[in-house]
């Protein structure tokens, strides 16, 4: 058992002091949160936030029930890579003169996905998504050429086995439980738990 | 479809009126039939009180002498009463004082509605006077915490307050209330208790196969052990657990939050566990072939060092809060849900039986424990007084029908390992954070949370130290407590780490005191200090009989140590009995 890259799916409500709450269940417990994102979900009203950190296993699945636990959170996943599909995306802002010189802009475009958001007199701002590896490249071939500015948003992730949020919600919203809701799913399947 | 038609007349013919914010919070407590309040006034929260001066016939306000202790009076009140302590604080100091008692509360899963005023709406985030930001400090220490700065909220968010407070696994919430919002006018509808938040999930529906698992493991075990912890109390679940226990026949011992749950002298409570408990429950923690833990959540302090942990045992953990299974002690059958419900549905697939040679061992260890320490400790051989023998001595004359509140330390574990107890809710102390200071104020809330019975804090010469300011609370609210003071003039427990694991190296732990009895008087309490053994009977007596509340001071052996111990970082089965 080694480390290893893990995306936390949370659905929760969209509550204030709720980013603080689920913030302190991960620097509580030293651990480094490499990417955070909310956002609005598929249901109506839900929030979703998609947060990124390296650690076993065994420490995410706790911490996803942690933060299960919370009042206002509705459900936690938890998912190694290849159970996602994912994407980040990164703005380069390079200079037009520079670049318009000595690149072949067509050709680096094409090579990696990007387009061009804006192109100024002055400046050019590209943009790129995909893994980290996609938008890392894109730095070191921009970087010979005087990279103004970078920056790179946060994970967002779609679960591969997912169906959704829609079913789950009727289900939270019935004030009697129904089996789906209250199934011990974390003992049912022993290790897999939160996988959906 | 009747009652449908029912409540919509009924909907159409409630009249709203108009209601502060402030009266809107005061008319939640009277639904949630809250009876007493402990708190402390100031500018962020003068509209509730204002508010207040017209419902003293229905609110008793207990004014504390500072809001820590005010906190600490309503988790008292909470654990004798089995309802939810409700506490007042102003904004800033006054918020920032309860922290220690909403820690306290959140570790020690006690049910608390906190509502703290906070500056006028506008004025968050300027760094008004008295403003903190007590929603992002208490975040890590409350179950749930909300601030309203619209006074229509009020009646909906103290619903959920009181609801999220008291079910599922319960805990603290705070509500802080900006000053505009206690002052604000508004349409007030009634008020509607809370029952359902989509988000929450307090109990699930009981998975049977899970129940059949385990009572399958039961029934096949040769030495079953069962270990509970506050759970059982919380679930109010103590005949359930009684029953079952019985028809088993399974020995049973308890962590400090579970003591009181069964009674003492119950032919199968075998002590209690961990670092300062009883011989046998540790040693054949690591013999038994199943172990049944229920309610109880494997504290470091009760399982020692956990790769040596029962290892050899079968795990069968209920607990009402799934987060619990599997988080330091990994379940091979994991229950999760309501103990109130699972141990009754356990009971009846258990086969009743008995296990005399098992029952047997806990026996023998427990006349070795009882030759090696337990004998010196109430029987002292010396002139010297014990902790044990005044606890011995308070056993005999309150027939084990007083509520004990301890403080943290020596005395604390003391008094846990010695006290009798008939019946639940008798034990109130600082289990999971180990608050010094606690037990002074806890024990006036747990008065007022039971006012028909007996109430002794026992406290150490640190302790009391802490928060002896609620001597004032006491005197002016005339409560009957009595405070049993065991003074060894030293800070006890960490002198005793320091002796036996810094080379006897007293680094600060020499603690001077006052002349607490002089205290007592000033505040217009009776009391006695006592240090020879010949007058100890006569001054516990006194102290009982006496109408009001009594402060008695007994010295105690400077450097006597609690024992057995589990040294820090070893296995429950190593524990030293010197």
């Amino acid at each position: 058992m080694q480390k290893q890259e893990f995306t936390i799916t949370v659905y929760t409500e969209n509550h204030i002091g709720l980013l603080v709450r689920i913030a302190t269940m991960f620097s509580r417990r030293k651990i480094n949160i490499e990417s955070l994102n909310t956002s609005p979900s598929e249901a109506e009203g839900i929030h979703r936030f998609t947060i990124v950190i390296n650690e076993f296993e065994e420490v995410v699945r706790k911490l996803a029930r942690q933060i299960e636990k919370q009042v206002e959170v509705l459900k936690a996943y938890y998912n190694t890579n290849d159970e996602i599909v994912w994407q980040e995306l990164a703005l380069y802002k390079v200079s037009t003169d520079e670049i318009a010189e000595k690149v072949k802009v067509e050709r680096l475009l094409r090579e990696n996905g990007a387009r061009a958001v804006v192109i100024r007199k002055d400046y050019t701002i590209f943009e790129t998504s995909g893994h980290r590896e996609e938008t890392d490249k894109l730095v070191e071939v921009l970087a010979p050429y005087g990279l103004i500015e970078f920056v790179r948003s946060a994970r967002v992730a779609i679960i591969k086995a997912s169906h959704g949020f829609h079913e789950k919600l009727k289900e939270f919203e019935e004030t009697e439980p129904g089996e789906d809701q209250v199934e011990n799913e974390f003992l049912d399947k022993q290790n897999e738990v939160f996988t959906m | 479809m009747e009652t449908l038609v029912v409540e919509q007349a009924a909907m159409a013919t409630k009249k709203t009126h108009t209601l502060s914010g402030s009266q809107a919070v005061l008319e939640a407590f009277v639904a949630e039939g809250v009876d007493t309040i402990f708190g402390y006034p100031g500018g962020a929260i003068m509209p509730i009180y204002d508010a207040l001066y017209d419902y003293h016939n229905k609110l008793k306000h207990i004014l504390v002498r500072h809001e820590q202790g005010g906190i600490h009076a309503g988790q008292g009140y909470a654990r004798t009463s089995g309802k939810c302590g409700v506490v007042f604080a102003t904004s800033g100091p006054g918020a920032t004082n309860l922290v220690t008692g909403l820690a306290d509360a959140m570790i020690d899963s006690t049910p608390l509605v906190c509502i703290t005023g906070q500056v006028y709406a506008h004025l968050l985030g300027t760094d008004a006077f008295q403003e903190i930001d007590v929603i992002n400090i208490t975040t890590p220490v409350t179950k749930w915490n909300y601030q309203v700065t619209d006074a229509t909220e009020i009646p909906a968010v103290l619903a959920k307050a009181f609801y999220i407070a008291k079910s599922g696994r319960p805990g603290p919430v705070l509500i802080d209330i900006t000053k505009n919002a206690q002052l604000q006018q508004f349409d007030y509808e009634g008020y509607q208790p809370c029952s359902h938040i989509r988000s929450y999930r307090p109990k699930p529906i009981i998975r049977k196969e899970y129940i059949a698992a385990a009572a399958e493991l039961i029934n096949k075990a040769e030495k079953p052990f069962i270990i509970f912890g506050q759970g059982v109390i919380l679930g109010k679940a103590e005949k359930e657990f009684k029953a079952f226990v019985e028809k088993s026949g399974i020995p049973a011992a308890w962590t400090i939050l579970g003591l009181s749950a069964l009674a003492t002298d119950h032919p199968l409570n075998v002590g209690m566990l961990g670092m300062h408990g009883n011989y046998g429950p540790n040693v054949l923690t690591n013999d038994c072939d199943v172990l049944i833990a229920v309610g109880m959540r494997f504290d470091d302090r009760v399982t020692g060092r956990l790769d040596k942990y029962a290892k050899q045992a079968k795990i069968i953990h209920l607990d009402i809060d799934p987060s619990e299974i599997d988080k330091n002690v990994k379940a091979t059958v994991g229950v999760w849900g309501d103990c109130k419900e699972t141990l009754p549905m356990l009971t009846k697939l258990v086969e009743s039986k008995v296990y005399p040679q098992w029952v047997n061992r806990f026996k023998e260890y427990q006349l070795e424990e009882e030759k090696e320490v337990i004998h010196e400790e109430l029987n002292p051989s010396t002139d010297i007084l014990t902790m044990g023998e005044v606890i011995r001595n308070l056993n005999e004359l309150t027939g084990g029908n007083a509520v004990i509140v301890t403080d943290v330390g020596q005395h604390q574990m003391v008094a846990c390992r010695y006290a009798k107890f008939n019946e639940s809710k008798s034990n109130v102390t600082s289990g999971g954070l180990g608050t010094m200071g606690f037990a002074l104020p806890a024990a006036i809330g747990a008065k007022f949370g039971a006012p028909e019975r007996t109430v002794v804090a026992i406290i150490g010469d640190g302790g009391i130290q802490m928060t002896i300011q609620e001597l004032g609370t006491v005197m002016q609210s005339e409560v009957n407590i009595k405070v049993l003071i065991l003074n060894n003039e030293f800070l006890g427990m960490v002198r005793q780490w320091q002796q036996l694991f810094h080379d006897k190296r007293y680094s600060f732990v020499d603690i001077a005191s006052p002349d607490y009895v002089a205290v007592a008087k000033a505040y217009k309490i009776e009391g006695q200090k006592v240090s020879q053994r010949e007058y100890l009977r006569g001054a516990l007596t006194t102290m009982l009989n006496h109408n009001g509340s009594y402060l008695l001071e007994v010295m105690v052996g400077k450097e006597n140590n609690v024992f057995p111990m589990v040294p820090q970082g070893c296995s429950v089965s190593e524990i030293r009995l010197k």
